[in-house]
């Protein structure tokens, strides 16, 4: 049992599994450092809210999808413009563009063009669009609402607007087929012979003429949309999924590993102090154990949860309350053998304190032991908590990788095919629990050697 | 201490904490059960009142009308108990004494198929189906579990050692729930083999509804199978390994015993207190059903009417089901704790 840190970890590294499993951890700690990093706070909070979401597209497939197919569905671009301005005679026109080169094998779904216009009078906007054959069409022209001081306007396009539609509905001279019932997007991306789409370098641009040089466009993107977005794709509330699933790192392994090392802490200070002082303090805290051991933890993490509450942090409480008692059963029975053991027997003779004693002797023994059970119980931790989620009775502000599942459910996912709605998550759980099982297994067999000869 | 007496003190724990859940899951859903109950009062008093046209015509104004109804509330409210607080000691004991006596009284908005809203009523009408579904699957997945594991402690190493221990592990670590959604999304959408809902769409007077019942059971059923087997496997190996480590096993070998029969007969004797305490254990935890899977697969049984009861806060269900569960629950506890004494007289005697 005598065991120095040292020794663990240079048995450890000898062990494959372990080793194994300490990388996928490495990986996972570093996801949540990058979700730290790349997804800022706030915008990880606007998880659940809907407006936050808006210029995503509705469940949407990830795009790496289109390297396995001969047919290049559209993908779902948000663009981000490129400005310049320029001074005609009297005219200030500033001007953004935004370049694509559109080579998927489908027409866009539509297209949005929303910007926010800084300016003063009643400036014109016109949002046009260069074709790789060169063909340049207006789509619309309008004027901005007049205001006599320096106003702020915040405005959309629509491929759908009225506008758009006649305007592209009176090139008909230059196509060689009916454009009656196409939308502008069909038109605009067809080749001019017959209703196919023309692949290439299309630009759009946005110019606001006005006659003072204040005026200026802010903030503007250019939304193409598609069917597949992202590393991940998109869920049915357009929801970025690989957001969400960047964020359910953190937040697994913050679950994992507080639940189970608040447990082993706990049931490690219980057993071992019921261990060492015997009698009837022994018989009294392991009756009190065996009480919690035998209550059903699902149904009373369920009630719990829905009347107490399901904020994350109530939760991991709720958690530990259920996870210490094993480890704290195993602790007292060794405490009861580091007892009887001569130098603990020589300390209580030569008067030191219990708690002293317990601190300095006997828990020190018992660290390998708690490491494998940290170690052990970080997966059902996770599972768990990742069930109540499920059932739609975790935290609604996180977006934790059950949570994801529980809208999945919500939304019929598996009775459409959203696959990528499913897996990922699932995927998830699966890896992080397995890190903590391989590490497990390896300080398993340091732990109890009797496993090694096998 | 004697066999007896180690009964009696499980026996006693047992009881208490049975009655521990209890007061734990009253006193947690009280307060909601509290305003709940007085709020039906209170609907019931007002519904006779306008029930009863020649009372009715007796008031004179309204507010007459509202004093005597408020009264009558009042008096009632009394008359139930319920004018203490919900956790004074005698109601909490008249609850829990009632519910020890399976008076779970009539749940608020469940009804079971049959149209009760008895609370007993409903319990009795999911169990078999619970049992139908999670108790046989625990079965075949005990018995292949426990002979694939037996194989795999014989040729330890073996390529099939590390195929059930490498499964054993990755299975264990997908949550259940996971894996029936993923069924569900290859076996019912991707391939519509089998129904997506385990729920019958017949009713149950039909005289097809057992056929249909257990046609949608497949797909639940394979999914626990192919979850389960694994782990159990992994488990009676170790069991199996840990004892052919011992020295009685390596005394055996040195005086020639035939490798398979050691295995076979002196191992798994010795592996036998475990193998069957824990298959106590999950063969009564099957009863409770899962209740994350059942919801999953729609399976009516005893773990939806649980999600069910939550999510519409149905109380007397949920305190008569946790009840159920946990009586459940604790009989196995006792009955392995029983079985272990009896194989191994060390831990009645520690």
């Amino acid at each position: 049992m005598n065991i120095s840190s040292k020794e663990i970890w240079t048995e450890f590294s000898k062990s494959k599994i372990g080793l194994v499993g300490i990388s996928i951890l490495g990986i996972l700690f570093f996801m949540s450092v990058l979700a730290f990093v790349t997804v800022p706070f706030d915008q990880f909070k606007t998880w659940s809210d809907p407006t936050n979401w808006l210029s995503y597209p509705k469940s949407a497939l990830p795009s790496w999808i289109n390297y396995f197919q001969s047919e290049k569905i559209p993908e779902h671009l948000i663009l981000s413009p490129t400005t310049s301005s320029q001074q005609i005679d009297s005219i200030h026109v500033s001007t953004n563009s935004f370049a694509v080169n559109y080579q998927y094998d489908g027409f866009p779904s539509d297209f949005v063009y929303q910007y926010t216009a800084k300016y003063k009078g009643s400036p014109l906007l016109v949002l046009s669009v260069l074709r790789p054959d060169g063909v340049e069409m207006m789509l619309i022209s309008s004027a901005l609402p007049f205001s006599n001081n320096n106003a702020e306007y915040h405005g959309m396009i629509f491929s759908t607007q009225n506008t758009v539609a006649k305007n592209t509905g009176n090139l008909q001279n230059k196509y060689a087929f009916s454009l009656d019932g196409l939308s502008s997007e069909k038109i605009i991306f067809s080749q001019l012979s017959e209703n196919k789409i023309l692949k290439g370098h299309y630009v759009f641009k946005a110019n606001l003429y006005d006659i003072s040089a204040n005026s200026s466009i802010e903030q503007s993107h250019f939304i193409l949309g598609g069917k597949v977005y992202g590393m991940m794709g998109t869920d049915e509330l357009r929801r970025d999924l690989s957001v969400g699933l960047l964020w359910g790192t953190p937040l697994a392994l913050f679950v994992g590993i507080t639940v189970s090392i608040g447990s082993v802490i706990l049931g490690l200070v219980y057993g071992v102090y019921a261990g060492y002082k015997g009698n009837l303090t022994d018989e009294t805290l392991m009756r009190f154990n065996d009480v919690i051991y035998a209550m059903p933890a699902l149904p009373l993490l369920i009630i719990l949860a829905v009347t107490i509450g399901n904020s994350i942090f109530l939760i991991v409480g709720f958690l530990v309350i259920f996870g210490w008692v094993g480890v704290a059963k195993v602790s007292r029975s060794m405490a009861l053998q580091i007892k009887t053991l001569q130098y603990v027997e020589a300390s209580k003779l030569m008067g030191q304190k219990d708690y002293k004693i317990i601190f300095k002797h006997v828990l020190p023994q018992l660290l390998p032991y708690a490491f494998a059970s940290i170690a052990i119980s970080v997966p059902s931790a996770i599972t768990t908590e990742a069930g109540l989620s499920f059932l739609g009775l975790g935290d609604p502000t996180f977006p934790t990788w059950g949570q994801i599942l529980h809208d999945a459910s919500t939304y019929n996912a598996a009775a459409r095919g959203m696959w990528w709605w499913i897996l990922p998550p699932g995927i998830m759980i699966a890896v992080t629990g397995l890190a903590f099982v391989f590490m497990g297994q390896a300080m398993d067999a340091i732990v109890n050697p009797r496993l090694r000869r096998n | 201490m004697g066999f007896k007496r180690f009964l009696v003190k499980r026996a006693i724990t047992m009881f208490g904490v049975l009655m521990a859940t209890l007061l734990i899951t009253v006193s947690l859903v009280g307060s909601n059960m509290d305003s709940i109950s007085k709020q039906s009062v209170a609907l019931e008093i007002r519904q006779q009142v306008t029930a009863n046209k020649n009372l009715l015509s007796s008031f004179k104004t309204s507010e007459q009308l509202d004093t005597y109804v408020s009264n009558q509330i009042k008096q009632r409210i009394t008359a139930l108990g319920l004018d203490q607080p919900w956790y004074s000691p005698q109601r909490i004991g008249l609850s829990m004494y009632k519910i020890l006596t399976l008076d779970f009284g009539h749940a608020k908005f469940l009804t079971s198929d049959s149209g009760s809203s008895d609370v007993k009523d409903i319990i009795l009408e999911k169990l078999p189906r619970t049992i139908l579904l999670f108790t046989t699957a625990t079965v075949i997945v005990s018995v292949f579990g426990i002979f694939l594991g037996m194989i795999a402690a014989s040729k330890v190493n073996s390529v099939l050692d590390k195929i059930t221990s490498g499964f054993a592990i990755v299975s264990s670590s997908f949550p259940v729930w996971w894996i029936g959604v993923l069924m569900i999304f290859v076996f019912a959408f991707l391939y519509p083999i089998f129904p997506a809902r385990a729920t019958p769409d017949v009713p149950v007077t039909d005289p097809g509804y057992l056929g249909s019942l257990l046609y949608h059971m497949i797909l639940p059923m394979i999914t626990l199978v192919i979850v389960g087997f694994g782990s159990w496997a992994y488990l009676v190996r170790n069991f199996l390994i840990g004892i052919l480590q011992e020295d009685f096993i390596w005394a055996k070998r040195s005086v020639g015993i035939d490798e398979k029969d050691i295995l076979y007969s002196h191992a798994l004797k010795n592996a036998a207190p475990p193998i069957v305490t824990i298959l106590a254990l999950s063969l009564s935890g099957s009863l409770g059903g899962a209740i994350i899977t059942e919801a999953v697969f729609d399976w009516p049984g005893m773990g939806r009417l649980y999600f069910e009861a939550i999510s519409v806060l149905d109380l007397p269900v949920i305190i008569g089901e946790t009840y159920v569960l946990t009586a459940f629950f604790l009989v196995s506890v006792f009955i392995s704790d029983v079985l272990y004494g009896y194989f191994d007289p060390r831990v009645r005697y520690k």
